[in-house]
């Protein structure tokens, strides 16, 4: 059993690619506990798969897949937090509009490629082809976004529940949102390598919405959100190397079945309250 | 030790003598609406009264406070809090939103929604010390929800709730309280102890000015009363309030 558990990391890309996806899934658990809570799971798909058109715009032009997803995810936060600022539309319809051109401008330069295949690892994820150099990245990108969250937690936290407040005391809720959006890119950015732009969003929603159902505390919340990724990770993982199936579909199923262990949990758990009182 | 001010401005001090709210010519609209709602409203409230603000809903009753509170921009007029313009210092104006304006499914205790109210001295990067959680506990006691500290804000009842956001608010050390609707949902022991705050406060030379449409017992829990209709604002002794809103 040891042995069986321990052969797939004798790999250095196994290693890496577990190292990666634990970076990233703590990441998006973390953020994602915000995404959840502020009701932003839209703006997170949204902003996971307007990325496409600057990966592909980078692809062609020969320079870092990663600078183009990330000044595109950039662009797009900057472009969503200005629209619903103005008011002029709502900002769910304005997020409608901008990820659905978007995604649609990526797939019309992907349509000029030689082959779709060239750019397949960016749709559906490779955390095995991740080098230890894109590692180095990943874990400063985790770093600066993990540490922004701890400095501004108590900020972060009230303008979630009570934006009112925060602005009666002189914060300022719109421009914590907007940092929000613009951590967000960041963490799509990284995880785009882990599970690729489609599954992306499930990262970000799906540990920390099984983790809400689990307990009513932000920080347990977040550890809870943090150990569902890893685990996931871990599992997606072992299912790549000993199924030979796809590693980035796999974690997201391993992250769903935690969700739906969280939820028969939740729904016992309710049960018995009811039944006791 | 450092600070880093929300607003990016330090304590200002009251001017001396200077009412605890002055509002001259206050015009402003509902929020996401061009309809008037305060049409030239006059108010000079001195320091360490209890002022009421009643009149029918849709009256401008919360949308004064918010003008008051700076989440809205009035369209003319001026607002001067203790001789200062709105947001000059941010710890000494307090806002109770209606309970239907907060997240009260948001995963945070009740402790730690009192704790808000630190926030604003504390600023960026701080951290709240034991001091600071030793006033929060201090003002749980007072407001009877010490052994709810613990509870996730949802598990509170409409009245406790209301006392959280008052908790807050005393933690805050506010000199002007702004109370939208307190007593909404509240049951008698919440409207007692509310009250009661609302003295205590008098008592200290802080001044509370509150929306409702709680008509009884106005002269007792009130030393004004202002009366809006129409986008305006009329100044009625407490005692004949109750006979002319019948």
């Amino acid at each position: 059993m040891v042995d069986w558990l321990i052969e797939p990391f004798s790999f250095g890309f196994m290693r890496t690619g577990m190292a990666a996806a634990a970076l990233v899934g703590v990441t998006c658990a973390v953020i994602g506990t915000y995404v959840v809570l502020r009701r932003m799971a839209f703006i997170g798909d949204a902003l996971a798969h307007t990325v496409l058109p600057g990966l592909v715009v980078a692809y062609m032009g020969g320079w870092s897949l990663f600078g183009g997803a990330l000044a595109s995810g950039l662009l797009t936060a900057i472009g969503i937090g200005w629209v619903s600022r103005r008011g002029a539309v709502r900002e769910d319809t304005a997020i409608g509009v901008i990820f659905t051109a978007m995604f649609a401008l990526g797939i019309l330069l992907m349509s000029r490629l030689r082959s779709f295949r060239d750019l397949s690892h960016v749709l559906f994820g490779n955390v095995l082809g991740v080098r230890p150099t894109d590692l180095i990245q990943i874990g400063i990108i985790a770093a600066g976004v993990l540490l922004v969250l701890w400095l501004l937690h108590k900020e972060l936290e009230l303008t979630s529940y009570d934006p009112n407040y925060a602005q009666v005391i002189g914060l300022k809720a719109d421009r914590l949102r907007f940092l929000l959006l613009i951590l967000l890119a960041f963490t799509v950015v990284t995880c785009i390598q882990i599970v690729g732009v489609i599954l992306t969003s499930a990262l970000l929603v799906t540990p920390a919405a099984a983790a809400g159902l689990l307990t009513n505390r932000l920080p347990r919340m977040m550890l809870l959100a943090s150990i569902f990724s890893v685990c996931s990770a871990a599992v997606g993982l072992y299912a790549s190397y000993y199924a030979n199936v796809a590693s980035g579909a796999a974690i997201v199923l391993a992250c769903t079945a935690c969700f739906g262990v969280a939820w028969c949990i939740h729904a016992l758990r309710t049960r018995w309250v009811t039944m006791s009182s | 030790m450092f600070h880093i001010p929300y607003s990016g401005r330090h304590h200002v001090e009251r001017l001396p003598g200077a009412p605890a709210l002055q509002l001259e010519g206050l015009v402003a609209r509902y929020p996401g609406s061009e309809v008037v709602a305060l049409q030239g409203v006059q108010l000079i409230l001195p320091a360490g009264v209890r002022a009421a603000l009643v009149g029918p809903n849709g009256s401008g009753k919360s949308t004064l406070l918010k003008v008051v509170a700076g989440l809205l921009r009035p369209q003319a007029g001026s607002i001067r809090i203790y001789g200062q313009p709105v947001g000059a210092c941010h710890h000494r104006v307090a806002y109770l939103p209606q309970r239907g304006e907060v997240d009260w499914r948001f995963p945070v205790t009740v402790e730690r929604m009192v704790l808000a109210g630190r926030y604003v001295h504390l600023g960026w990067l701080r951290q709240p010390k034991r001091a600071d959680r030793e006033q929060v506990h201090m003002v749980l006691e007072q407001l009877g929800l010490a052994a709810l500290a613990q509870r996730q804000i949802s598990q509170l009842s409409g009245g406790q709730q209301q006392r959280a956001l008052l908790a807050r608010a005393l933690v805050q050390e506010a000199e002007l309280l702004l109370l939208d609707e307190p007593l909404s949902a509240v049951d008698a022991a919440s409207r007692a102890i509310i009250a009661g705050v609302l003295d205590q406060l008098s008592s200290q030379g802080k001044t509370a000015l509150v929306a409702t449409h709680h008509l009884d017992r106005l002269a007792e829990e009130y030393d004004h009363v202002f009366a809006l209709e129409d986008g305006l604002l009329r100044d009625l002794p407490a005692a004949q309030m109750s006979l002319e809103l019948v």
